[in-house]
């Protein structure tokens, strides 16, 4: 199966070379052509793919979205706008930039915020993101059909006050058309000491069946500061497979939110590496799952120097016949003293037929180093809906505002009030009886 | 008679010269692997035919599967047809003669453990001598067994007179196509241990492999099986602190355990096989498949490990828990240290309601060694009320060795509740401060610590088996620190 996949992408490929960003080398997309041939998809064989199967993707014949014409609905974008929050927005319809969805792209001089495919900044990619490698078949999938997406660059000192919301819209108008997909890859650089806080939403138009592949890569210099927030809530029946990858240096810190929501099959992949002292991540994620939703989180984060530090929190909960997967891995290397790294998983599983797989990883190969892992899966606690049961709440309301207790925890921690409302509303949109939870948090 | 009809008879009284059976001087078979030496193996120890059969069939599984490579552990690749895979127990000639042959360094250990002399002198495989008969003190525990209707016995003896009971358990618990190295096992396994615990009884001693250490020499492809029928108990030790002389290299033992409604087993293993020099040279390959079955309700089967010998270890005891409200348990501490490495874990399986099960792993690694602890806890659909806790710390000592923790959690059932807890540090300057400041020496005070981190274990152990480990532990870690 993954041969005829393969070869159907190899033919997309011929079709479409002509269209596709031409500042992206062609040596890069060959590269991963060659890479996509040998390897071909993962399958559960795999160990990375023990419990998820990419089959529904390789399956589906997707091909590239077409630009959006004229008739652009913006309906499903202003939904997905940050109304009170001033920040810099970018609008992608099926991987294509939208200039006219699109607002305040006015930065400070000096920095730039803008679209792939209208900055042939060659230069910048080069010296950044030049000698990336592949390691994944869906990251050669993207390499090969790059087209759009976002290149962020904050020189050294500057401080975007603002966040930068980057916003990927995915699906078709109507079934006649083929399932689509997009491979935006967004590029995020910041300078010494520079910060900045980043959103990617990543949605759809409710119904429609299309695949997002995306790919996101981070490099913090020294002392730099990002806060990071992907926000997953693709259509129930799309695909998503998400990659961002991080390089950290001295001192630097990125915090990182990883909210999985939508999607029919979701998989998200972290790689971080601390490659200087001092660096620091937080990596804090919330899965929702309900339907026959499958959901898979993958974080790797690599301590290569002393004095490293990552913190890593992540919740889940699953509902229906769902399955979310969770794999997290911590690696110190030798000369990676003094490092702590902690790491918990907790999950909540509310329906008969859900399944959770989770393996904390840890592999460590330095003495002096604080390390931990945790996971749990259980239901909610009787003794709290006792306590609550015990002061009139009836039990649904008592169960519903648990569950939101429950995710709360990982989202009460952002910065920008406006994106934790948002994402608060979400969560209580996700789980069973929303109106009760609301009731209460008014 | 003409010259003709002479050629004729001489043609006919002229042996087969191209026999399927070769029949040879020596006890053991030329090295290679192919299905004459397993009926080779099974004529010798007169196996009926069904075991051949199973055997067989054991050995063409194994030649279809692929050697496991997921385990963290490197090692050059194993060349199976260099092994010879039948020899009778070794002739105590062979060995010393005196204790004044044996390595010095052995003898110290010995002395460091508290053995008897003359267990040293067993230990060590000098020939024994008239002042301790180990045939007589078997036989005194054979008979108080047989009072009781227990059955403990060789393999080989348990084929011989037992044979509806094996043919009904073995093999039921790991089948013979379990996976690479219990297949191997079952096709060439020379002896090994069979236990019947039959209904009502409580087992009126340890029974320990100790105890037939005359005949402990049961080669490098052991097969252990441990049936206990209802209500019964029985609590089971595996091999010796001491460190035994031995030739073989790679070692695939199969351990089976099955419990019937109510019944329980605790199985105890300290294994402290040579770990090859400081070098890393040389050392034992242990390849183990140990898995119980908790077949009845209300059973329970308890896993207590010490791990310090061995270059090599990858072993992963493991409990079915499928009868109702059984429950599993799994004690270990693996110590490692110069180049020796371990991938060693559980897996518990709960497939039945009310099913609960306890993991305690303990690593301790030093020197440039690699320790992981590789654990499966799975929740079926069906295993309502389900619950398990996992602990597993890891003790670094020293900046060039490695602790890794691989655990896998997959949960199918709303009611279970399943809870995983790891640390990894290394022992802190708090603690050994504290104790230095009491006058406690440093290489004490780290026994010390490390005997109270490996405690959760150790309590589990039988006392005699306790006392053993602690100063097993301490020998092992020896130099590590300092």
């Amino acid at each position: 199966m993954s041969e005829a996949a393969v070869s159907h992408y190899l033919a997309e490929y011929d079709r479409f070379r002509d269209v596709l960003a031409a500042s992206w080398p062609a040596q890069r997309r060959a590269d991963a052509l060659e890479y996509l041939k040998t390897h071909g998809f993962p399958t559960r064989r795999a160990e990375q793919w023990k419990y998820t199967d990419v089959s529904p993707i390789t399956r589906r014949k997707f091909t590239l979205g077409k630009s959006p014409g004229a008739h652009i609905d913006d309906a499903p974008v202003e939904k997905l706008r940050f109304s009170r929050l001033n920040c810099h927005e970018l609008v992608f319809m099926n991987g294509s930039f939208c200039a006219e969805l699109s607002r305040n792209l006015r930065l400070p001089s000096g920095a730039t915020v803008c679209a792939l495919q209208s900055n042939g900044n060659a230069e910048l990619l080069e010296r950044y993101f030049g000698n990336e490698e592949i390691g994944h078949a869906f990251t050669a999938l993207n390499t090969a059909f790059l087209n759009d997406g976002v290149l962020v660059h904050v020189p050294d000192g500057m401080e975007i006050p603002a966040p930068i919301h980057i916003i990927y819209l995915g699906g078709r108008e109507d079934e006649t058309q083929p399932s689509s997909m997009s491979h935006p890859r967004n590029l995020i650089a910041l300078g010494r000491q520079a910060s900045a806080s980043i959103i990617e939403t990543y949605a759809g138009i409710p119904g429609s069946e299309y695949f997002t592949n995306s790919h996101t890569s981070i490099q913090a210099q020294a002392g730099a500061r990002l806060d990071y927030y992907k926000v997953q809530q693709e259509s129930r029946r799309a695909y998503h497979i998400g990659r961002t990858r991080i390089s950290q240096q001295a001192d630097s810190r990125v915090d990182c939110h990883a909210l999985s929501l939508g999607g029919k099959l979701a998989r998200w992949d972290i790689d971080a590496e601390l490659v200087e002292p001092g660096a620091e991540i937080n990596l804090n994620g919330l899965y929702l799952t309900s339907d026959r939703q499958h959901v898979d989180n993958h974080t790797l984060v690599e301590h290569k120097q002393p004095h490293t530090t990552s913190n890593e929190h992540y919740r889940g909960i699953m509902n229906g016949r769902s399955r979310a997967v969770f794999n997290g891995k911590v690696i110190v290397h030798e000369q990676a003293q003094k490092t702590e790294a902690h790491q918990s998983n907790a999950n909540l599983l509310l329906s008969a037929d859900a399944e959770v797989d989770t393996k904390p990883e840890l592999e460590i190969y330095a003495d002096d180093v604080k390390c931990s892992h945790g996971a749990t899966v259980g239901r909610l606690d009787e003794n709290m809906l006792f306590y609550l049961r015990s002061r009139a709440l009836d039990e649904d309301t008592a169960r519903s505002l648990l569950t939101y207790a429950f995710a709360d925890e990982v989202i009460r921690d952002i910065r920008f009030p406006e994106i934790r409302e948002r994402l608060e509303h979400s969560i209580a949109g996700e789980l069973p009886d929303t109106d009760l939870i609301k009731e209460f948090m008014q | 008679m003409t010259d003709e009809t002479a050629k004729v008879e001489e043609l006919v009284h002229k042996e087969y010269e191209h026999g399927f059976v070769t029949d040879i001087d020596t006890d053991t078979v030329a090295p290679g692997l192919n299905e004459d030496v397993i009926a080779l193996i099974s004529a010798k120890k007169e196996e009926p035919e069904w075991l051949l059969e199973w055997r067989l069939d054991a050995f063409r599984h194994w030649t279809r599967m692929a050697e496991p490579a997921w385990a963290h552990v490197h090692y050059p690749p194993i060349d199976f047809q260099a092994i010879s895979y039948y020899s009778a127990p070794k002739a105590k000639t062979d060995g010393p003669k005196s204790l004044d042959e044996v390595d010095p360094k052995l003898l110290e250990t010995y002395e460091k453990l508290g053995i008897p002399l003359h267990e040293q002198k067993m230990l060590a495989g000098v020939a024994v001598d008239a002042v301790f008969d180990s045939v007589s003190v078997a036989t005194t525990f054979k008979e108080k067994l047989a009072d009781a209707g227990v059955i403990f016995c060789s393999f080989s003896e348990a084929v011989q007179n037992h044979p509806y009971l094996v043919r009904a358990y073995l093999g039921s618990v790991v089948p013979a196509s379990d996976n690479y190295y219990a297949a191997l096992n079952s096709a060439v396994f020379t002896d090994g241990s069979f236990c019947f615990i039959p209904k009502n009884t409580r087992c009126p001693m340890e029974l320990s492999t100790y105890f037939r250490i005359n005949a402990a020499n049961t080669g490098q492809f052991e097969r252990t099986l441990i049936v206990a029928e209802e209500s019964s108990y029985v609590s089971y030790l595996e091999g010796c602190t001491a460190p035994m002389r031995d030739e073989n290299q790679l070692h695939a033992a199969v351990v089976e355990l099955v419990a019937l409604d109510n019944a329980e087993i605790k199985y105890s293993t300290v294994q402290n096989w040579y770990p090859g020099d400081e070098n890393g040279v040389g050392g034992i390959y242990n390849f183990v498949t140990k898995r119980g079955d908790c077949r009845g309700s209300g059973s329970r089967i308890s896993w207590t490990q010490v791990e310090t010998g061995s270059a090599i270890t990858w072993k992963y005891p493991s409990c079915i828990l499928r009868g109702d409200n059984s429950s599993g348990e799994f004690y270990s501490v693996a110590v490692t240290n110069n180049y020796q490495q371990a991938d060693t874990g559980t897996k518990m399986i709960h497939l039945g309601r009310n099913t609960r099960s306890t993991i305690i792993s303990k690593g301790i690694s030093a020197g440039k060694a690699q320790n992981a602890y590789r654990g499966l806890v799975k929740i079926s659909k069906n295993a309502d009320n389900a619950r398990n806790y996992t602990q597993c710390d890891s003790l670094l000592m020293g900046d060039t060795c490695g602790a890794h923790t691989f655990p896998y959690i997959e949960t199918g059932n709303a009611g279970a509740i399943v809870e995983h807890e790891a640390t990894t540090s290394k022992i802190s300057d708090d603690q050994l401060f504290y104790c230095r400041q009491r006058g406690i020496d440093e290489e004490d005070a780290v026994n010390m610590i490390v005997n109270g981190f490996c405690k959760d274990v150790f309590k589990e152990l039988p006392m005699e088996f306790a006392v053993e480990a602690q100063k097993l532990l301490n020998i092992t870690l020896e130099g590590a620190v300092g």
